[in-house]
């Protein structure tokens, strides 16, 4: 281990520690004093379980509870179950490629722009009914709970719809680690099953691959708060909305029950991930056995098909969602039941509604600013591994995963304090850094395997040629690495245009963003500049990746290897 | 509304009794001030926006809207610089506030006052001790907080698909039981579905005089035993049962436009000819009320004791009291909120100016909106919200 790469992992370590899990440790601690009693502010200085008794008191704190874990475990297995069904029906006839290609938009749509789409395609006055009016005879909208309704059934669609794409995402370039071909031509050899081949053979070889992303997208799913508003039940919501609107309730008495509800929040992403772990040690040992017994039955090829069609139903729900918010920002008068608004117009892009272009350039600010810091903080730490010639341990990992395991109500407000007691106000800078903390994460993983993918007899070459270590880095690593050093830029820009409570939490609200206002406008009676608001929202991350796209195909069109596009299928 | 006419009348008041104040205008000049309120409506946004373009121009002082989905995020905010010792330079300078909120932040010393009676276009208010601008939700303002719009709870719905709306809040019951899921109300969490409660408890409660008492356990159950009875009646022919509630006024309002609900409701008499003129109601919606009377209250505007920017605040709270001010307000192409100020207090010119307002057929003039009925004392929405979520809330 050379010096110079130690002094580079201690710097980037302490940038880390001290610049992303500090705070949220910090925030943590305040929120947790809270809990039990402790908030000076109110004049309370008592250590009590008080706070826990009034929050078990709630009136609905148990249907939160159970609408959090059906909607948060729920959409999570069978997010895993469709996007695996789908990749095992697909993946001989769709390149990783086209596969991202198809994905983009809905990576790049955020959460709440999403969401506010789904809830007019689905709402019982929304897209689908007026298609179907003519045919059923509905001149009102049909009396169904397809929105908001009870079960949070509408919510669990709604994070489906957004978690299923990133899942096939993950899997696809988890499945381009595996000879999926040769296992497939020795099992059907054998005789199982197309579907049996993926599920005891291949899936055993992805799961360590997919298991941390799987995580993430169960703690999202089990605190996510601003999709949770728009789509699920209000009477009462989910524990994370619940939470959310004690914090801001009247009587200031209720941080309390709310910091507790909180910490709550956390135990329950910390059970959940537990469950996993659980699970998996048990498919373990069931698995070994289940394999030996050597069915090789053709039963799991209904259930691909049904998976892939599941995809497709839900694909082409978030498709109509974002045609939808288009159609919406360019309308006028339009009510149920027509199926395209009655009169058109584009006074939702001008006139009194010019404030989305600040919203846009903050938005564009941030993402810039967020993205910036945390690729250079991303390629210090990857070439600080490759300087002291080390492997990543797993505790630098879970650092890593941290920001994305710990659900965010459950730090921000204690944050907010802790900012403002080291004398950070709240205002741009703040929020950029709180950003960086949900954002690094994201550019650290995707750009950790392209990095460690890169052939190191071009670094021995440069080596030779007596290229040091910088040189090595500028003129070699980073040139042939373009691609995928912009496709984890436009992966943290999506993410930092979606960032809602963060935004909301260190900015005091002054900070308007796209997401924001979107958000806020969700709450209010006007469609048409919610989309506008929401289209924005979801171009924006959308350009980035396009840009991804095409930069490198313009600098590199002379250099076949580097395009992008693939030279030679496997 | 010219700027010319805005400084004449503002400038007629620069009398030497008011020498503080031409130093708060001093001090104010060049200050940002952040004013926190509420963003779901495009058309209060867009008069904030004005609002600053003319204290700009009058004053030097800009404001910037910082735009909440709650009140209460404001309230949390201030109590997080609180709870972190940051007593001055705090980042909420001015609140669009009243209620519970302002309630919560008097009792908690969150605010920065007296000062209404230092701005110079409070001459133009009934400060008397009864008179609306003095009590908040029968809390006493105490100079705390400064009016800046009249509330007035109203109903609104499309008289092209409902012949006959209901006549009182007991009427209600009946009318939801021959229209099963064409009505719904605001999850009461929320102030405008809170306010519907209160309307119904004023008409149905045995002795209405109670409410303006701070509420006690006897008097809560007597005076709201009649409300739960008519609301246990209601509720299964709510929209969706009663199981689930729209997020808030606007939310319904987009639900009477989709045709889901046949009748929303608003704070705000000049909401629906507004919305009509936005394309966002059909061209048949009308305004009405109960023939008893509803609750008006007025918003105010406050200052948080830590805010960074106090004298622009004070300035911009003078400026929206403004005649001028207020008549711009009252134009329904432009907010149409009813004024705040005393009519008798009024030179002529002003007065002329309110009196050539254009008018709408889903404008509702003062006569049709009937008697205004009293906000109970905070407490009862407090303990009303609760109840209501204790026993409707699963």
């Amino acid at each position: 281990m050379t010096r110079d790469g130690r002094l580079l992992r201690g710097v980037v370590l302490v940038a880390v520690g001290l610049g992303l899990i500090a705070p949220i440790t910090l925030g943590l601690w305040q929120t947790a004093r809270a809990a039990f009693g402790i908030l000076p502010a109110l004049g309370r200085d008592t250590l009590s379980l008080d706070p826990w008794r009034d929050l078990a008191l709630l009136p609905g704190f148990a249907t939160s509870l159970r609408l959090t874990l059906v909607t948060g475990v729920g959409s999570t297995l069978l997010s895993v179950l469709m996007a695996t069904g789908f990749c095992a029906a697909v993946h001989a006839r769709m390149t990783p490629a086209a596969g991202a290609r198809l994905l983009t938009p809905f990576l790049a749509i955020p959460h709440a722009a999403m969401a506010v789409g789904l809830a007019f395609v689905l709402a019982p006055s929304g897209w689908i009914a007026r298609a179907l009016a003519p045919l059923a005879g509905w001149d009102r909208p049909p009396e169904l709970a397809t929105v908001n309704d009870g079960w949070g059934f509408a919510l669990l669609v709604g994070l489906m719809v957004k978690e299923v794409p990133f899942l096939l995402l993950v899997i696809l370039s988890a499945l381009g680690q595996i000879p999926v071909a040769r296992h497939m031509a020795a099992g059907r050899a054998l005789g199982y099953g197309r579907g049996i081949v993926w599920i005891k053979i291949i899936m055993p070889q992805v799961w360590p691959l997919i298991r941390l992303p799987v995580w993430v997208v169960l703690a999202y799913a089990l605190s996510v708060v601003d999709m949770a508003i728009i789509l699920g039940p209000s009477n009462p919501p989910t524990l994370a909305v619940a939470v959310t609107r004690w914090f801001t309730n009247p009587d200031p008495a209720m941080i309390l029950p709310a910091s507790a509800g909180a910490i709550l929040q956390a135990v329950i992403v910390a059970a959940g991930v537990a469950l996993l772990i659980g699970a998996e040690a048990a498919m373990r040992r069931a698995g070994r056995w289940w394999l030996r017994r050597g069915g090789r039955g053709l039963s799991a090829e209904p259930g691909l098909r049904a998976a892939s069609a599941a995809v497709m139903v839900l694909m082409g729900l978030g498709a109509l969602a974002m045609l939808s918010l288009v159609v919406w920002s360019v309308a006028w008068r339009w009510s149920f039941p027509q199926i395209l608004p009655e009169s058109w117009s584009l006074r939702p892009w001008g006139g009194a509604h010019d404030g989305w272009m600040r919203a846009l350039a903050n938005t564009g600010l941030l993402a810039g600013a967020t993205v910036a810091v945390s690729l250079a903080l991303a390629i210090a730490w990857l070439e600080g591994e490759d300087r002291a010639r080390r492997t990543r341990a797993p505790w630098a990992e879970a650092l890593i995963y941290l920001p994305l395991l710990v659900p965010q109500i459950g730090f921000l407000f204690g944050l907010n304090v802790a900012f403002l007691h080291i004398g950070i106000s709240s205002g741009m800078a703040a929020v950029i850094w709180a950003q960086v903390v949900f954002v690094f994460p994201y550019v650290m993983i995707a750009l950790s395997d392209p990095w460690r993918a890169l052939d190191p007899r071009m670094i021995h070459a440069a080596a030779a040629l007596g290229a040091g270590p910088g040189r090595r880095l500028w003129a070699v690593k980073l040139p042939i690495l373009l691609r995928p050093i912009l496709t984890a830029a436009a992966v943290g820009v999506a993410v930092s245009v979606a960032q809602y409570l963060p935004t909301l939490f260190m900015g005091a609200g002054r900070v308007a963003t796209l997401t924001t206002e979107a958000v806020t406008l969700s709450s209010g009676s006007d469609r048409r500049v919610t989309g506008v608001y929401a289209t924005l929202q979801a171009a924006l991350p959308f350009a980035a990746y396009l840009a991804a796209f095409a930069i490198p195909a313009i600098l590199h069109r002379n250099r076949r290897d580097l395009t992008g596009a693939p030279a030679h299928e496997p | 509304m010219k700027p010319a006419l805005i400084a004449a009348l503002s400038l007629s008041l620069a009398t030497p009794a008011l020498a503080d104040w031409q130093q708060t205008l001093d001090t104010a000049r060049g200050q940002t001030v952040y004013w926190n309120a509420w963003g779901g409506d495009e058309r209060t946004n867009a008069f904030i926006a004005w609002v600053s373009t003319q204290t700009q121009a009058l004053y030097g002082v800009t404001v910037e809207q910082v735009k909440l989905t709650d009140t209460a995020e404001a309230v949390t905010r201030v109590i997080a610089e609180k709870a972190a010792g940051q007593n001055d330079g705090g980042a909420v300078d001015l609140i669009w506030i009243n209620g519970p909120n302002f309630l919560a932040m008097k009792e908690q010393g969150l605010l920065h006052g007296p000062f209404v009676a230092d701005l110079p276009n409070a001459q133009y208010l009934d400060l008397g001790p009864t008179s609306p601008a003095s009590v908040d939700f029968t809390v006493p303002v105490d100079g705390m907080e400064s009016p800046w719009r009249l509330a007035k709870f109203v109903f609104s719905y499309d008289a092209a698909k409902v012949a006959e709306p209901p006549r009182s809040m007991a009427g209600f019951a009946d009318w939801a039981a021959a229209n099963p899921g064409r009505f719904t109300h605001p999850v009461p969490s929320n102030f405008m579905g809170a306010t519907f409660l209160k309307q119904a408890l004023i008409e149905l409660a045995p002795d209405a005089a109670v409410l303006q008492q701070p509420v006690t356990g006897a008097a809560f159950d007597a005076a709201t035993a009649p409300l739960w009875a008519w609301y246990d009646a209601l509720r299964p022919n709510l929209w969706r049962q009663g199981e689930t509630y729209p997020e808030n006024e606007s939310v319904q309002q987009q639900l009477l436009n989709d045709g889901e609900v046949d009748i929303a409701m608003s704070f705000d008499p000049a909401s629906t000819a507004a919305a009509i003129a936005d394309g966002l109601l059909p061209e048949t919606a009308r305004v009405f009320v109960p023939v008893g009377g509803s609750i008006g209250n007025i918003s105010f505007v406050a200052i948080p004791y830590n805010a960074a920017h106090i004298d622009g605040a004070k300035v911009v709270a003078n400026f929206l009291l403004d005649p001028a001010t207020q008549a711009h307000m009252q134009d329904i192409t432009v907010l149409g909120s009813f004024s705040v100020l005393d009519p008798a207090k009024l030179d002529l010119a002003a007065q002329a100016a309110f009196a050539a307002l254009p008018t709408s057929d889903a404008l509702p003039t003062l006569a049709d909106l009937g008697p205004t009925l009293l906000e109970p004392h905070a407490s009862w929405m407090t303990r009303l919200t609760d109840e209501w979520a204790r026993r409707y809330t699963k």
